[in-house]
């Protein structure tokens, strides 16, 4: 094997690729070339490292020295000066937002200090199109492990032991499910992955298919092996073309090398494994209806009893987890389960994987502990709101989950203590919202989302969101009534214990809660017609401010109604009445003399 | 369904039948194959229902019923170039509602539809799972993140 006295480890997640790191890592290589480099510095092209915010993404081991937002031009300055003469190019190094201070090594960063990296732990550091660099970091040795040395009981028995629950959401026991098909009565069994990440604002589920594909693959063996099935279906949402390309690669790979196929290992274990691709329906997320969408079908959820692990993909025994689940698989595995269960709160054991995103310093991907705050994750982590903006919520769990304010920031990150707060974990989307945000208008959105993806079986999710999302418009709009928050709490209380599946029975949780921690905000819409934050149109007036206005037609000219009027070189005014509100001349004016309130 | 009135014998959608050929038999293969179908013609014509129905032995109806229950099926042609511009929470808080007016007033054609020349159809999605970059919007498969309405503009016209 040939050594290396440097790795330069590119990153090819969507975020930095989309900033250009094919074309940065070509042009590394051209200078590695340039400088007869090639037998001493190896260029690697890895998954996501989390941190998108600061990408494009370099990292030059064995220092450990990442390179921010890295520019194809850099190329040649990190070779000759780094990789030839040892010196590190301090302009390009992360700086702390609030310090300004320069912070050389990677595992330096407060983004990735208080992270425990377990499903995340290869994602960054190995080439996912490389099987052989999963397995030196002892990928498929699980897998050996419990072909060689457990039964399939045993294997249970460990998950079990783990305290595993589903990361999907709904955060059942791992262990128990798997026993459950197991000793279901059927053949063939199947086993199934839960790749249709649909929840506006998550993303782990994609970094791990684009940066450690092996590792859900070994997941799903090893339990197709506890379960007894031989037959797997990866449903994979077509909106990721990279990771639908990365996990077919990784399934062939796995074909040659014995991995995935019949007599895997040398022994009687067989099981294949499918990808289907998903058409664009986000109700395909909820198990019965990715399941329908698997045979072909549309994708309706049906009502459970019977579960998919009694009658599930052509009424077999099927066993439904979603990425992140299958992917901490291994892990427990290897270290056991008690390893696992050493990490987190008494009854939310391990780490979870959250996507940080929205109005945050360092949005990326965090694998954190359970049990941690969310203070630790949006402050310590995340850096806190940029551009000194005050915090107002934090929205957890997608369309299904809830929005909670600062008084909850010391919250434990567990299942129990995030519901008992009216949000969920559900798949792990943090997104988090400063001042300038409208609670009524992010209400608003998850219902027009929800109602756009209700599938349409059930009346209490076709209807009753429809005629939520009408309260809220009227809200929004300033003709809302004080009896209408009374109206949008019993219709969601309604919905929430008659829909038949998860996304109608959590599609009112962004109303309950933020009814809950904000109503004066839906008060301030109703009773003073005003609309805080500054988002809801229909309640705000823009005006021209005479004393910084210099006449210089700007606004007048690009207003599409005509309703600006005044003379050259002196103040304008705006006919409110004309005004519909586009915000052209606030966008053109110069001297910021036009201002919404 | 083999042969059309012209007098031209062999299949009047060759691809179609090379599609349907490949899946013969397969359990659960009604959604790839539209999508391949998608793929080759650009979007689902009214002849291929049919003869997707006859080769699967399913009805037409449940064909039709699958192609509109999922966004990403069409059953109009579409645009050569797709805009994806991303509406997810990230997004939403970053002010994807300007980049979608946007791309909007600079194509003249409102979400879901084509431009006359059949150069540009928009398409505002959910979420494109690359938060880190909000605002985002994907034109065919390159994605462009940090958008601001004025970088529209130039971002389409690379798009011929």
């Amino acid at each position: 094997m040939q050594l290396f006295r440097a790795h330069v480890l590119v990153c090819g997640g969507t975020g930095c690729t989309s900033g250009g790191s094919q074309e940065i890592r070509a042009r590394l290589e051209r200078e590695i070339q340039a400088n007869n480099l090639e037998n001493e510095v190896k260029l690697v092209i890895t998954g996501c490292h989390g941190l998108c915010e600061m990408g494009p993404l370099v990292i030059v081991y064995p220092e450990g020295t990442m390179y921010t937002h890295v520019q194809p031009d850099d190329a040649a300055e990190i070779v000759s000066e780094h990789l030839l003469k040892g010196r590190i190019v301090q302009r390009l190094l992360y700086k702390e937002p609030m310090t300004e201070e320069q912070v050389p090594h990677y595992g330096d960063l407060p983004f990735y200090k208080k992270q425990h990296r377990v499903v995340l732990s290869n994602c960054g550091y190995i080439n996912p199109e490389v099987l052989e660099e999963y397995i030196a970091r002892d990928g498929y040795a699980a897998l050996a492990k419990c072909l060689g040395e457990m039964t399939p009981e045993e294997v249970i028995e460990e998950v079990k032991k783990s305290g595993l629950r589903g990361r999907g959401g709904a955060g059942f026991p791992t262990g128990l499910k798997w026993s459950f098909c197991r000793n279901a009565p059927g053949e063939p069994k199947y086993v199934v992955c839960n790749a249709d990440e649909g929840d506006p604002g998550a993303f782990m589920d994609r970094s791990v298919l684009e940066g450690d594909p092996h590792r859900l693959i070994e997941g799903m063996l090893i339990g197709a092996y506890a379960i007894g099935a031989s037959e797997g279906y990866i449903y994979c949402r077509a909106e990721y073309p990279l990771a639908v390309k990365r996990l077919k690669l990784a399934m062939k790979q796995a074909e040659e090398a014995g991995l995935l196929g019949d007599n895997i290992l040398g022994t009687d274990f067989s099981f294949h494994l499918h990808l289907k691709e998903g058409a664009g329906a986000f109700v395909c997320g909820e198990e019965t209806a990715l399941m329908a969408s698997i045979m072909g079908e549309r994708g309706m959820p049906r009502p459970r009893p019977p579960f998919p692990a009694n009658s599930g993909l052509w009424g077999k025994p099927t066993n439904i987890n979603n990425v992140e689940t299958w992917a901490n698989i291994p892990d427990i595995i290897r270290r056991g389960g008690e390893w696992f269960a050493s990490m987190g709160t008494e009854k939310s054991k391990g780490t979870k994987v959250f996507a940080l995103t929205g109005k945050v310093q360092n949005t990326g991907l965090v694998e954190v502990p359970m049990g941690i705050t969310l203070r630790e994750i949006i402050f310590e982590i995340g850096g806190g709101v940029p551009n000194g903006k005050k915090f107002k919520a934090v929205q957890i769990g997608g369309p299904s989950g809830g929005c909670l304010p600062e008084s909850q920031l010391d919250l434990s990150v567990d299942y129990e203590s995030l519901t008992a707060a009216g949000a969920i974990v559900g798949s792990g989307g943090l997104v988090v919202m400063d001042e300038d945000t409208c609670i009524v208008d992010v209400a608003r959105f998850f219902l027009s989302f929800t109602r756009a993806e209700s599938c349409g079986k059930c009346t209490p999710c076709r209807e009753g969101i429809k005629r939520m999302l009408e309260v809220l418009d009227r809200i929004a709009n300033g003709e809302g009534k004080m009896e209408d928050l009374e109206l949008l709490e019993r219709t969601a209380l309604v919905i929430k214990n008659t829909a038949l599946c998860g996304l109608g029975q959590t599609a009112p949780n962004p109303i309950l809660s933020t009814l809950r921690y904000f109503r004066d905000e839906y008060v301030a819409h109703i009773q003073d017609k005003k609309c805080p934050a500054g988002v809801c149109t229909n309640l705000l007036t823009y005006s021209i401010q005479p004393e910084l206005c210099r006449g210089c037609t700007a606004c007048a000219k690009v207003c599409p109604v005509g309703a600006i009027s005044g003379e050259i070189k002196k103040p304008h005014v705006i006919d409110t009445e004309k005004c519909i509100k586009c915000g052209a001349c606030m966008e053109k004016c110069r001297f910021g003399a036009i201002t919404l309130g | 369904m083999s042969g059309c009135a012209c007098g031209n014998s062999g299949p009047q959608y060759p691809e179609l039948e090379e599609i349907l050929a490949r899946y013969a038999g397969q359990r659960g293969a009604l959604i790839p194959v539209l999508q391949e179908v998608q793929a080759a013609y650009g979007y689902i014509f009214e002849d291929a229902i049919v003869r997707i129905a006859e080769a699967l032995g399913i009805p037409a109806t449940s064909v039709y019923g699958v192609a509109t229950f999922y966004a990403q099926f069409h059953l109009k042609p579409r645009g050569r170039h797709v805009v994806r511009v991303c509406q997810g929470t990230a997004c939403h808080v970053r002010g994807a509602a300007k980049i979608l007016a946007a791309v909007e007033k600079e194509l003249g054609i409102k979400p879901g539809e084509t431009t006359e020349d059949l150069r540009f159809t928009i398409e505002p999605v959910a979420c494109l799972g690359c938060c880190g970059l909000a605002p985002v919007m994907m034109v065919n498969d390159d994605t462009h993140g940090r958008l601001t309405p004025d970088k529209v503009a130039e971002i389409l016209a690379a798009y011929e």
